[in-house]
């Protein structure tokens, strides 16, 4: 059987060790839609990861390095997932993706009668209570987080 | 320990030492909460009332208290009169009677809107219930009515009977009943029972959990009933509160099987699950429960707004 590899990237970004089955959710963060995309994404779903004995999803977007917010996202839905950032087919930087203790902003919380969502002037805020996991609790309503990848602003 | 000028949110806001505190000073507002004594420290401070959703036993229990140690009160007594019915944010609601009073007593029908108000508030804000979330001052006047019933809250084993899904009372009680050593048995069919995530955090607080339908079965054991009405409007389906509604009625004949200093308790407002031949009873507690809300939202007033001392 022929082997399909992705090629090397001259530029860009490797999105590497994502929790297997959250790539889609990954390039929903990177707002990748028909308007968007002007430079090849790979994709790769439930590979064997060398890091464990378990599964992984790789993004690998050229052209385009990722800002600090779109990370803290992905740190939300792959808490264990690394970036790399190659520039000129060289790793310039590699770094794990870190939740704070304090997640404000990105996730909007999944209690519909949370007052964060009926228009007030606050941002979501979680207390991270589990990080291997990403389990958060709202600051408002101190329920559990369910979902995280739907309740992405 | 210092209150003063502190936000009354979440009873999970407070350690075992400082609910002790409060509660030592609940008992010693009592012959005031009575009119037996007289003692005005707070006069000259102005407590608002913000309730945007009925109630009877906390609004009135808050003003009394204010009334007993010498505050005034303002409110909203009709909240379509307000400018929140033009669809103001509960935030500026907030800012604009913040510059009105002292303090702020809110009820809200969303949760989490205690720690909002909190956040753009000066000065302190006390949760009188923010819909299925907390509400700490009814948590705090249950553990007094049980320590002042029992000696102790440690060790007595407690049976939760009822709504223990939808109730807030009860959610907010369990997790200080575990802070105090109290063993927990929660009572409820199984579409109303004590949320998963719920009991998950009390077992790992080190709290013995025990889970049935079966009331007769637990309740020769109990300490402490706390018994809870089972809430019609929470139901989407009338034919699934039908199935639940009755199926706990506690009478004379069930407390032939409860020790003899058991004591029942219950939030009010009963509908059915208490028979009013129950009320004669030594087990009755929660007439004296409700006069509770007095003395403690008394101490809490005086913690958080200081005034003069005796």
């Amino acid at each position: 059987m022929k082997e399909i590899k992705v090629a090397p990237i001259r530029n860009g970004t490797v999105i590497d060790h994502i929790t297997a089955g959250q790539s889609l959710n990954v390039l929903k963060i990177l707002g990748v839609n028909e308007s968007t995309i002007d430079s090849t994404i790979s994709v790769l779903i439930k590979v064997p990861s060398k890091k464990g004995a378990g599964w992984k999803d790789v993004v690998k977007v050229e052209d385009r390095e990722l800002d600090p917010r779109m990370v803290d996202k992905i740190a939300l839905i792959a808490p264990d997932a690394t970036i790399v950032i190659i520039r000129d087919f060289i790793v310039a930087e590699k770094y794990k993706v870190k939740l704070d203790d304090i997640v404000s902003g990105l996730v909007k919380c999944s209690n519909p009668h949370c007052i964060t969502n009926k228009g007030e002037p606050v941002e979501p805020e979680f207390r991270v209570i589990d990080r291997s996991s990403s389990k958060l609790r709202c600051m408002y309503c101190d329920r559990i987080l369910t979902n995280i990848s739907d309740n992405l602003i | 320990m210092d209150f003063y000028d502190r936000d009354i949110v979440s009873i999970k806001d407070f350690t075992r030492e400082e609910i002790e505190e409060l509660l030592d000073l609940s008992e010693k507002m009592v012959p005031y909460a009575m009119g037996e004594r007289t003692w005005k420290p707070l006069s000259g401070k102005i407590l608002g009332n913000l309730f945007f959703e009925p109630s009877t036993r906390t609004r009135l229990s808050f003003e009394s208290a204010a009334h007993r140690l010498g505050a005034d009160v303002i409110d909203v007594s009709e909240m379509s009169m307000t400018s929140i019915s033009k669809g103001e944010t509960l935030a500026d609601t907030i800012r604009m009677v913040d510059a009105y009073c002292d303090a702020i007593v809110l009820r809200h029908p969303y949760e989490g809107a205690a720690r909002l108000a909190a956040k753009f508030s000066i000065n302190p804000v006390i949760n009188a219930g923010d819909g299925a979330g907390s509400h700490p001052t009814q948590t705090l006047l249950d553990l007094f009515t049980m320590r002042s019933n029992k000696g102790s809250i440690d060790g007595l084993n407690i049976v939760l009977v009822g709504d223990l899904k939808y109730g807030r009372t009860v959610h907010s009680l369990s997790d200080a009943l575990t802070v105090f050593g109290a063993k927990l048995t929660l009572v409820a069919p199984e579409q109303l029972q004590m949320p998963d995530d719920i009991v998950r955090n009390l077992k790992d607080k080190g709290c013995p959990v025990k889970q049935t339908d079966d009331l007769e079965a637990v309740i020769s054991d109990a300490d402490v009933l706390y018994v809870t009405r089972i809430q019609k409007e929470r139901f989407p389906d009338p034919t699934e509160y039908d199935k639940v509604a009755g199926m706990y009625r506690i009478d004379n004949s069930m407390l032939r099987e409860a020790q003899k200093d058991m004591i029942v308790m219950h939030p009010l407002p009963r509908i059915d699950e208490i028979a009013p031949e129950v009320d004669s009873t030594e087990h009755a507690k929660y007439f004296e429960q409700a006069f509770n809300g007095i003395p403690v939202r008394m101490a809490l007033l005086k913690a958080i707004l200081g005034g003069e001392e005796q």
